[in-house]
C-alpha cells in the first residue's frame, strides 16, 4: 500500500534529526503549547465533558462492532438521496476509482479540501500520473504543496513553517501554480492569508470537480459532514458540478442525533473553539443547489485489518482532532515528519503500524515512539487508550503472532530478535536521553493502568529492564504537568 | 469479486468475535450528557447568543421588526455596497429602504458573477446560543449555499427568540438532514500561520448578525 513516505528513516533516526533542527522545534513548541492551553479552557466550559466523551466512545464502538450493517445502510441512504457509492479495498483501487470519475467529467484539474484519507492513499500523486492536477485549498496544505513539503500535523499541517518561510514560499512559487503573490508581500499573517485568498479564488470559480473527505457519515440519513475553518471546504463542496468524497469506513455514525456529541467534542478538542467557523452537511444531491453529481468512495485500506484486532480496533474510533499530538512530549520534540506517515503523533504511532502492518522498519519502530505517559489518553475525546495499544503493538513486533493483513489471517514471525531489540533500544535511548521527553514519561512506572504490569517478552524484556532507564520520580504526571506546563522549565 | 463484496466480507471476518445479537444501539449509548448547559431564561439565552457571536468576531446588531429595513440599509451603506444578492423568499420589506442593486439568486447564475456582488442578506433556520452559531438550511429566505459564500459581506437576520436555541443537541433536533446545511460561527478564519488567528480567508470576511425582535 502507499502512504509510507518513500525513503523515510525509522522513527528514532528521523526524530534525532528533527530534534537538532532548532527552527522546527521552536515552531512546534510555540504551536503545541498555544493549542493545548486553549483546549483545556474550551473543554472546561462543558460540565458534562466526561459524559460526552463516554457517549462518543460508545457510539463509535457500537458502530465498529456492527460496521457491515451500518455501511450497507450508508450505501442505501446515499443512493436514495441521489449519490453513487463506490467501494475501495485499498489505495490503488480508490485512486483508480477517483481518476476514472474525474476523467468521465472531461476535466483535468480538481480542487481539494484537506483530507487525511486522500493523503493516506497518495491521491494527488496518483491523479498527477493520470494527467490530472489536484489543487490543495486549505491554507496550510497550500503552503505544504507550494513548498514541495510534507504535512507535519493533522490539523495544522504547516506547523513546522514560520511566517518568514511561508512568505518566501508564496513569493517564489505561487506564480508557477496560478495567480502570483502580490508585489512586496510581507510576512504579516493577514497579508499572507489575503495572498492565498486571491490565489485560490480563481481556482474555485472555475472548478468543475471537487474532492473532499468527511468527518462523519450518518448511516440513517446518508448525510456527510465536513468541519472546517477557512471556507475552502464550502467552496469545494458547493461550487463544482461534481463532488467526490473519499471516506474511511470508520467515519460512520448510526444516527443524526449522534452528531450532537461529536459537534460538541470535536471543535473543542481540535481548534479549542466552541464551534469551528464552518460546518457543511449534505445528503446526496439537492436540485439547483451545489454539485449535480455526488460520489462517495468508501475506503478500507487496512481499516478492516485494524478492526480484526480486538485490542487495536479502538484506534478506529479516532475523530482526528489532534489533541493527542498537542500534549505529546515526544511529538513536541520530534515533530510530525519523524513518524513517517500522514498520521503523526500518538495516534499515528498506533494507527500507521495497524493500517500498514509492522513489516517496515519505520512501522516496527512506531510503537516505541512514546514514553507511555498517558497524556494522549487523558485528552482523547473518544477515550482511545493509546498506551494500551502501543504496548500491544510492541508485543506484536517482538513476539509476532496472529494478525490480519489485506483481509487474510497471517501469523507474524517475531521481528528478528536483534532487529526488534535494536529498534526498541534506539527508540528508548532516544527518549530516555532527553530529560524533557523523559520527565513526561515517568508515569510509565507509577501508573496503575492495565498495561503497566506487563513486561515485554523476548527481546523486549531487555528493553523494559533496560539499564538506560533512569530512576522514576514519585510525582504523578498531572501534577508535573500543572507545575511545569509540559516541561517548559526543562532544558532541551 | 467486487470492491463492495471484498470490503464487506473483510468487515464481517474482522468482527467474528462480536455476537450478532449484541446490545442494540438504543442501549449501547448512554446519553448522560446535558441537553443544554446551565438553565437560562429566554432573554438570557438570546444574550448569550449575542455574546458568543461577538466573541468570534461577528458584528451583532439588535432591532425590532419595524426598525429592520433602515438597519439593513445602514449596514449596506456603511460597507460601501453597490449590490446585494437576494434569496427568492426574502421578505421584500427587509430591503425596502435601500437603493442598492438587487441580484437574484438563480440556478443559472455563475460563481464568477457572484464574485462581483458586494453583499448578501438572508434569514436563517436556527441559531445556537452556546456556540454562537447560525445555521442555514437553504430555505427560500436563505437561498443556495453559494450566495452566502462568495460575496464578501453577509448580513444574516435571526428572529428572536423564536429561532434561538440554547445548545447543539437542540439545534440538531430542529434541523432536517435532507436539506443542505451550513453552520456558521463567525467569519471564516485560519490559524495556519503560527497559530495567529486571521479572519476571512475564503468565506465572507464580514459577518453581520441582526437579532430582530418580532412584535
Ligand atoms: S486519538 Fe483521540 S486525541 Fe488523538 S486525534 Fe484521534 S480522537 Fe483526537
Amino acid at each position: 500500500m502507499s502512504g509510507t513516505f518513500v525513503g523515510m528513516p525509522a522513527f528514532p533516526r528521523a526524530a534525532r534529526t528533527a530534534v537538532r533542527d532548532t527552527t522546527l522545534r521552536g515552531n512546534l513548541r510555540h504551536a503545541t503549547r498555544t493549542i493545548r492551553g486553549k483546549r483545556a479552557q474550551a473543554v472546561a466550559e462543558l460540565a458534562d465533558w466526561a459524559e460526552l466523551r463516554e457517549a462518543g466512545r460508545r457510539i463509535k464502538d457500537h458502530t465498529l462492532r456492527h460496521l457491515d450493517r451500518y455501511l450497507e445502510q450508508v450505501e442505501e441512504a446515499v443512493t436514495a438521496a441521489g449519490g453513487t457509492v463506490h467501494w475501495a479495498a485499498d489505495a490503488d483501487e480508490a485512486n483508480a476509482i477517483v481518476a476514472q470519475l474525474v476523467k468521465e467529467t472531461g476535466e483535468s484539474e480538481v480542487v481539494k479540501v484537506k483530507s487525511m484519507a486522500t493523503q493516506e492513499i497518495g491521491l494527488n500523486e496518483a491523479l498527477e500520473a493520470e494527467g490530472i492536477r489536484a489543487y490543495e485549498t486549505d491554507l496550510a496544505e497550500l503552503i505544504v504543496q507550494l513548498g514541495r513539503d510534507r504535512p507535519s500535523h493533522i490539523l495544522v499541517p504547516a506547523i513546522h513553517r514560520n511566517r518568514g518561510e511561508i512568505r518566501d514560499i508564496f513569493a517564489r512559487e505561487m506564480g508557477a501554480w496560478g495567480r502570483p503573490a502580490p508585489e512586496g508581500l510581507t510576512d504579516r499573517p493577514a497579508e499572507l492569508a489575503e495572498a492565498a485568498r486571491l490565489h485560490l479564488r480563481e481556482k474555485f470559480l472555475r472548478a468543475k470537480v471537487g474532492i473532499s473527505g468527511a468527518n462523519f457519515v450518518v448511516a440513517e440519513t446518508g448525510t456527510l459532514v465536513v468541519v472546517e475553518s477557512e471556507g475552502n471546504g464550502r467552496m469545494c463542496l458547493t461550487l463544482p458540478e461534481t463532488l467526490i468524497s473519499v471516506v474511511g469506513i470508520e467515519k460512520v455514525v448510526p444516527t443524526w442525533r449522534d452528531l450532537e456529541v461529536f459537534l460538541q467534542t470535536l471543535p473543542r478538542s481540535s481548534t479549542a473553539e466552541r464551534m469551528n467557523p464552518y460546518t457543511s452537511m449534505w445528503t446526496g444531491t439537492t436540485d439547483g443547489d451545489g454539485p449535480r453529481a455526488f460520489h462517495l468512495v468508501l475506503l478500507d485500506n487496512g481499516r478492516t485489518d485494524t478492526l480484526a484486532d480486538e485490542v487495536g480496533r479502538q484506534a478506529l474510533r479516532c475523530i482526528r482532532c489532534s489533541a493527542c499530538l498537542n500534549v505529546c512530549p515526544v511529538y513536541e520534540r520530534a515533530g510530525g515528519h519523524a513518524y513517517g506517515s500522514v498520521y503523526p503523533g500518538p495516534i499515528g504511532a498506533i494507527l500507521s503500524p495497524q493500517l500498514r502492518g509492522t513489516g517496515s522498519e519505520i512501522d516496527a519502530s512506531l510503537p516505541y515512539a512514546s514514553s507511555l505517559c498517558g497524556a494522549c489518553y487523558e485528552v482523547c475525546p473518544v477515550a482511545i487508550d493509546i498506551p494500551e495499544v502501543l504496548v500491544h503493538l510492541r508485543e506484536r513486533v517482538v513476539r509476532g503472532g496472529p494478525a490480519t493483513r489485506d483481509g487474510n489471517k497471517v501469523v507474524l514471525r517475531p521481528a528478528k530478535g536483534h532487529a526488534a531489540e535494536r529498534a526498541a533500544m534506539r527508540a528508548a535511548r532516544w527518549a530516555f536521553t532527553r530529560p524533557g521527553a523523559l520527565r513526561a514519561g515517568q508515569r510509565l512506572a507509577s501508573r496503575t493502568r492495565r498495561f503497566h504490569p506487563r513486561t515485554l517478552p523476548g527481546p523486549g524484556r531487555a528493553w523494559s529492564a533496560s539499564r538506560d532507564l533512569p530512576a522514576v520520580p514519585a510525582e504523578p504526571f498531572r501534577d508535573w504537568w500543572q507545575r511545569t506546563r509540559g516541561g517548559k522549565d526543562t532544558d532541551r | 469479486m467486487s470492491g463492495r463484496e471484498r470490503v464487506l466480507g473483510r468487515v464481517r471476518r474482522a468482527l467474528a468475535d462480536v455476537p450478532r445479537e449484541e446490545v442494540p444501539y438504543e442501549q449501547a449509548v448512554p446519553r448522560g450528557y446535558l441537553r443544554e448547559h446551565g438553565g437560562r431564561s429566554v432573554a438570557e439565552t438570546v444574550e448569550l447568543l449575542a455574546e458568543n457571536l461577538a466573541d468570534y468576531r461577528a458584528l451583532v446588531h439588535r432591532c425590532t421588526d419595524t426598525g429592520l429595513p433602515s438597519l439593513i440599509a445602514g449596514l449596506l451603506r456603511r460597507h460601501g455596497s453597490a449590490s446585494v444578492v437576494v434569496p427568492p423568499g426574502l421578505d421584500p420589506g427587509w430591503l425596502a429602504e435601500t437603493e442598492v442593486t438587487r441580484v437574484a439568486d438563480t440556478a443559472d447564475g455563475t460563481p464568477r458573477a457572484l464574485d462581483g456582488v458586494d453583499s448578501v442578506v438572508t434569514g436563517c433556520a436556527v441559531a445556537v446560543a452556546e456556540t454562537g452559531t447560525i445555521v442555514l438550511d437553504g430555505s427560500p429566505d436563505q437561498g443556495r449555499r453559494r450566495i452566502t459564500l462568495v460575496p464578501d459581506h453577509h448580513i444574516c437576520v435571526v428572529r428572536v427568540p423564536g429561532q434561538v436555541v440554547a445548545s447543539v443537541p437542540q439545534a440538531l433536533g430542529r434541523l432536517d438532514p435532507a436539506r443542505p446545511l451550513t453552520w456558521i460561527s463567525g467569519p471564516s478564519a485560519t490559524s495556519d500561520i503560527e497559530l495567529d488567528r486571521v479572519e476571512g480567508v475564503h468565506g465572507p470576511r464580514t459577518l453581520e448578525v441582526v437579532l430582530v425582535t418580532v412584535r
